[in-house]
């Protein structure tokens, strides 16, 4: 709306808002027709094609706190995990084609964050599709620039002695935040652990948040 | 392909601005950091944007960066980095290093 300087009497956010998607571009018809030559062919069938789709879209970080659950209970698995992601993920099954898993680990002392500043460049076969605001370039310009106060907007504030490390994600690696264990959880099993990982601690803006007390009433 | 550099190294990356797909982000361009780890060799984007498949890997560094030296108007303690995965290619040893 910046040049839309004529008069008028009306506010066009109550009248009419026209329900179009945007104009599809030269890549936007190539897939097309390259998905529709491919199912011509015979190469996979409408269904794959969907399943796909919904398979990508339904996957969330539940695959990462598997493997946070188990760095945290398992220190072999925590050192092939630091030293070699890609490999060590592979034992749970996920493939990371090409793609070097770099896990990162925040201590008492280091808050790691993930950004591509880039594009979006995000963890996927272990924590689903990125959420939009890490693909907004609100996210990516600023958090680069002033993490701290981004990490604040999130309900996360870093003391300053403890080192910020923002990670831009700007080639083959892709990132995992490996998140301080919570104090409370002593003697929990990996399984039980899963239940407080959350997305956004793997990506570093958040901590995770200790249990609740044990014997508290809800 | 020998990796011109090692952990540890001062780096600087080139101050270029050619066209292209480069992975190497503005805001660093210029800018000095240290060589954090070396994370293997992989196809050049830069050739591979102009459909060239078989040019030669290119090593790939994470150089970590005072966030200082990255904004020199930056707000917080002077520990915080920026950790930036960056082509060998677009590196060159800091003046004053020990070789390069």
């Amino acid at each position: 709306m910046a040049d839309h300087t004529h008069e008028h009497d009306h506010d066009h956010a109550r009248t009419f808002a026209p329900d179009e998607e945007t104009k599809l571009g030269y890549y936007g018809l190539a897939e097309i027709a390259v998905r529709e030559l491919l199912i011509e062919k015979g190469l996979f069938a409408p269904e794959e094609f969907r399943m796909g789709w919904e398979r990508f879209d339904t996957n969330g970080p539940a695959m990462g706190a598997k493997v946070v659950a188990r760095a945290w209970t398992d220190p072999a698995f925590k050192e092939r995990l630091l030293r070699d992601g890609s490999a060590a993920v592979r034992e749970f099954g996920v493939d990371m084609g090409l793609i070097h898993l770099y896990a990162v680990e925040n201590t008492a002392d280091v808050h790691n964050v993930i950004v591509c500043t880039l594009c979006s460049c995000y963890p996927k076969p272990l924590l689903g599709p990125p959420p939009d605001w890490y693909k907004s370039r609100d996210y990516r310009s600023r958090v680069v620039r002033w993490p701290r106060q981004v990490l604040r907007e999130f309900g996360t504030a870093v003391a300053d002695d403890v080192q910020v490390r923002v990670h831009d994600s700007t080639a083959d690696l892709r990132y995992l935040v490996l998140p301080e264990r919570p104090a409370a959880t002593t003697g929990w099993s990996a399984a039980e652990l899963e239940g407080l990982i959350t997305r956004d601690a793997l990506i570093g803006v958040a901590r995770i948040a200790p249990p609740p007390t044990h014997g508290a009433t809800e | 392909m020998t990796p011109r550099f090692r952990i540890g190294d001062p780096v600087t990356v080139r101050r270029a601005y050619p066209a292209g797909h480069i992975r190497a982000p503005h805001y660093i361009r210029g800018k000095g950091g240290v060589v954090a780890d070396m994370v293997g060799a992989y196809p050049n984007p830069e050739e591979l944007a102009k459909g060239n498949w078989n040019a030669p890997l290119a090593p790939l560094y994470r150089v970590r960066f005072a966030q200082a030296s990255a904004w020199p108007d930056y707000v917080g303690p002077a520990h915080d980095t920026v950790d930036i995965e960056i082509y060998e290619h677009w590196l060159e040893p800091s003046a004053g290093s020990a070789h390069g």
